[in-house]
């Protein structure tokens, strides 16, 4: 592995704070996600996080995605300029949803006796310049938070937390449903939202990341 | 919510969901309707007798089974929604281009559904549940408000019955494929409660669960006897 991380350096500086114990694997499995393809990697990150606290692991992955996104509507509702009435309505509730999923899930963290993710540094590029803009950009995050959801669900051990995850992925579902409509995309991409794997989601994530 | 999942946890370790179904059609006493749907749900018998050498295999046939009647009750739903907008687009009822374009889409969704969910109950072993027989007339003469109304209603119950399930669910395979669908059930609930004005998020930040009693009751009116 470690030769993978040196000859890929960039990806495996990708820092998703918080998952302490699983980081060194999560960020070997990354880069050599790189090398080899991410299907053969991903086996190897559910193996890793089938150890030892994987719920935990799974929450935190799910609270940076969270961080992330209630960041960028936070965002965007401040410096995207002329933004109709039905686009800043989503993105306030949307706002909003991703802000009780932050609460929620560091909560759920802390009741498991894990210690959640921190707030991620975020940087969001140019998706601000106008509305067409953002909305392309929310399009992409919530297909993303719905295929990290999706990729992740069948890993998670406690039936609760799986209870949980439910119901905010199904939440992730309407605002992509929602968003897609509103920037003229089809509403589903597809009859099936599959899972996407854990180390694709950060690779896409990453360009969002500001380390 | 979290009481709802754990509650319908349950109910696999009742002798039979099936019932649990047949005891909740008998108190709706709308016995003859629902019979064909319970009877749709709960079609597993000659898997759950066919093989079990080991009493591992034993174990493994009984998650199995459940699986199969989860999957069985979606495949149920999916018919019922599948069959409602092909009725819809065939109505030409919907003249707005781009609300009958939205319509569209869910019908070749559910449709695909239907497939999926079919050769999931294969794989498992199980005979897939039987197309059940409808009766959307009411709703398509009701015009397109009322269409539009209803596909909300059954989306959102839709959407609220794989959330329902997921947590009952044995297999990875089998849940991955459920959750494959539930959130695009949850897009198009989203994307019809903002046609019809609503919220795109009627419970809120997090989705309410609903379980087999409840969706039953509510698809019951569009079951024809």
């Amino acid at each position: 592995m470690s030769d993978n991380n040196m000859k890929t350096p960039d990806l495996a500086n990708i820092q998703v704070k918080g998952m302490t114990r699983e980081s060194f694997i999560m960020r070997g499995a990354i880069a050599a996600g790189s090398v080899y393809g991410l299907s053969t990697v991903t086996p190897f990150i559910s193996q890793a996080m089938a150890q030892g606290d994987g719920d935990v692991d799974i929450l935190n992955f799910a609270l940076t995605l969270e961080y992330l996104e209630a960041a960028f509507y936070t965002e965007a509702l401040k410096q995207v300029s002329g933004l109709s009435a039905d686009v800043k309505e989503l993105a306030t509730t949307t706002r909003d949803d991703e802000n009780e999923h932050v609460d929620a899930i560091s909560a759920t963290v802390e009741k498991l006796g894990g210690k959640p993710a921190a707030k991620p540094g975020v940087d969001f590029g140019k998706a601000f310049a106008n509305e067409k803009s953002f909305l392309t950009t929310a399009v992409t995050f919530e297909d993303l938070g719905v295929g990290a959801y999706n990729g992740a669900g069948p890993s998670i051990k406690s039936k609760e937390v799986l209870a949980a995850a439910g119901s905010i992925v199904q939440v992730e579902g309407r605002h992509a449903g929602a968003v897609r409509l509103l920037n003229g995309d089809k509403i589903a991409p597809s009859p099936f939202d599959k899972g996407i794997p854990m180390a694709e989601v950060l690779m896409k994530a990453k360009p969002f990341i500001k380390s | 919510m979290q009481d709802e999942a754990v509650k319908d946890e349950k109910a696999p370790e009742e002798p039979s969901s099936r019932a649990q179904f047949l005891k909740i059609a008998g108190g709706t006493g709308a016995a003859g309707a629902l019979a064909i749907f319970l009877a749709a749900c709960g079609d597993d018998e000659k898997s759950s007798s066919s093989s079990s050498d080991s009493k591992s295999e034993d174990k493994s046939s009984d998650s199995a089974k459940g699986d199969l009647e989860i999957v069985n009750y979606a495949l149920t739903l999916e018919y019922l929604e599948a069959a409602f907008y092909n009725q819809v687009l065939e109505s030409g009822e919907v003249k707005d281009k781009k609300i009958a374009e939205i319509a569209k889409t869910i019908a070749e969704d559910e449709n695909q559904h239907v497939v999926a969910l079919t050769a999931t109950v294969k794989q498992l072993g199980g005979t897939p549940a039987a197309k059940p027989k409808t009766n959307f007339d009411d709703v398509l003469a009701g015009g397109e408000k009322k269409i539009l109304e209803t596909a909300a209603t059954v989306e959102n119950l839709g959407a609220a019955a794989y959330l329902g399930q997921a947590p009952r669910i044995k297999s990875k395979e089998v849940l991955a494929a459920a959750l494959s669908i539930h959130t695009v059930e949850g897009r198009h609930a989203a994307v019809l409660n903002s046609v019809i004005g609503k919220s795109i998020v009627p419970d809120g930040a997090f989705a309410k669960p609903a379980d087999m009693a409840t969706v039953l009751k509510a698809v019951k009116p569009f079951i024809a006897a």
